[in-house]
């Protein structure tokens, strides 16, 4: 049903993860954003802000309910979309492009591995009832 | 097993995102709330409204029956007539909000909610045992609420002439028998439009005219956001049988006069009225970022505490707003604790939105 492209990387919290050099980029997985439905609210997280693995780092709220986005590793943040706070709704349409949250330095060079597209599929399918 | 409405297929085809309200299989939305509820601010929508529970009361004795039954007055009815009305239990408390519908001194109709049609039917039973009076449930009929600017224009590219300019002809909160339709020209959208009982025989019949027509299927979200916009209360979130409609907004509901009136919830009512009610419900207008939701704490200028009963986003108006039950001293400012963080807000009087229009206005301070 929903669209899990096989060139990213997902949390079992429903963000996605892209890995460009020794950038990453986080978002919210298209299962998140139809299950929160339409988008209307975004904070996301001062640019030079350090996060820790597993804080939160932005939230999205949609017409229904809040949710808070993990930051997967610990990190810098470089940069972040200021278009999804204008238009939240850019996350609806777009979660893997023009609905991107976060750009984040790794303090770690080591590339930490996450949850593969197949696997991820499985974290969905699990919730499915 | 979830209950379904007799439109549940066409729902399904029309790729609704199926939710349980109250143990009833319903659409939350079918694609973008967002876009249905502006869709019924701007042009027109549909509500399937069946889970709700649509009750004939008929008999000699049916106005002393509800005259005791619920807080406001069926005397200021003609026939043709609704009424907006709280049914108490005992301590003055709400068991339900509903509409009670006049078609002659011997016959009413009542629609309840979805949540609370069995306590309630249970309820106006035992009352009615002393009275002259049967109820009867409609299962047979389920009930569409066409919502929307353009809804006459809609409709009259289908209904017959006649029909038609009866319903136009209709003023708000009234309603009259079209052969085997009951129409009635209230909603819960703050928008004109009709509430339409009828056979469940018709249902996909009128539900293909209707979308042809140019009226859109709306779920329970666009529902909420637009009731809420509207500043209607919702049953169970912004009352329910902790309070009374003194404390919710609802005092224009409830018929003291005249005196001598004995329905239920009168007693516990005159107490509290002399004892001073120390709550109330109002609106608030969020002004800082982020969106109100239920149950977050209300901090008033003087340090008193509230609750937010019915929080979300407006999307006519671009913020967040909310009903609240507060101190009854609350002043014109206060504070919402949103996720840890105290975020300002106004506070006004309900309706935020009526006929597409912003119904308040905020003066700010110069900065």
């Amino acid at each position: 049903m929903s669209n899990i492209p096989d060139n990213l990387q997902y949390t079992k919290t429903h963000e996605w993860i892209k890995k460009d050099e020794d950038l990453i980029t986080i978002g919210v997985t298209d299962h998140a954003q139809t299950m929160l439905g339409d988008l209307v609210y975004v904070e996301l997280p001062e640019v030079e802000m350090h996060l820790d693995n597993g804080q939160e780092c932005a939230v999205v709220e949609s017409v229904k309910a809040a949710a808070d986005i993990y930051c997967p590793v610990s990190g810098e943040v470089v940069e972040i979309n200021d278009a999804v706070i204008e238009n939240p709704q850019l996350v609806n349409e777009d979660p893997y492009g023009r609905g991107w949250l976060v750009r984040v330095r790794p303090f770690d060079k080591k590339s930490a591995e996450f949850l593969t597209a197949e696997e991820y599929t499985k974290v969905v399918a699990s919730e499915a009832h | 097993m979830a209950k379904q409405t007799p439109f549940h297929a066409l729902h399904v085809k029309a790729n609704a995102k199926m939710v349980d309200f109250a143990g009833w299989d319903m659409p939350l939305h079918y694609g973008s709330q967002l876009d249905e509820h502006h869709q019924v601010r701007k042009q027109a929508g549909m509500f399937d409204v069946s889970h709700m529970g649509v009750v004939d009361v008929q008999g000699d004795q049916v106005i002393p029956y509800l005259r005791y039954l619920i807080a406001n007055n069926v005397d200021r009815l003609v026939d043709g007539k609704a009424l907006y009305t709280c049914m108490l239990n005992e301590q003055g408390c709400v068991l339900d909000d509903l509409i009670v519908y006049k078609i002659s001194n011997q016959f009413f109709r009542i629609v309840v909610n979805a949540g609370t049609r069995e306590k309630d039917l249970t309820w106006m039973r035992q009352h009615a045992e002393a009275f002259s009076v049967t109820l009867t449930e409609r299962n047979d009929l389920v009930m569409l609420a066409v919502q929307g600017p353009a809804v006459n224009d809609m409709l009259s590219s289908f209904l017959p002439a006649d029909a038609m300019a009866k319903m136009t002809s209709l003023k708000p909160f009234t309603f009259l028998e079209i052969h085997d339709w009951f129409v009635a020209r209230t909603g819960y959208t703050g928008e004109d439009g009709f509430e339409i009982i009828f056979p469940s025989s018709q249902v996909p019949e009128l539900w293909e005219a209707l979308i042809k027509a140019g009226v859109k299927p709306c779920g329970l979200g666009a529902r909420d956001t637009l009731r809420l916009e509207a500043g209607l209360n919702l049953y169970g979130s912004d009352m329910d049988e902790a309070v009374t409609p003194l404390e919710s907004n609802l005092a224009w509901t409830v018929a003291m006069e005249p005196e001598d009136r004995d329905f239920i919830g009168r007693t516990a009512l005159t107490k509290q009225k002399q004892a001073g009610i120390k709550s109330r419900l109002v609106g608030l207008v969020l002004d800082g970022p982020g969106v109100i939701r239920n149950h977050q704490k209300v901090l008033t200028e003087t340090g008193g505490e509230g609750e937010v009963t019915s929080g979300g986003y407006a999307p006519t108006l671009l913020s967040s707003i909310a009903l609240a039950r507060v101190p009854a001293d609350i002043g014109s400012t206060c504070f919402v604790e949103i996720r840890n963080k105290k975020i300002p807000a106004h506070v006004i009087k309900p309706p935020f939105v009526r006929n597409g229009k912003k119904m308040f206005s905020i003066e700010r301070e110069q900065q």
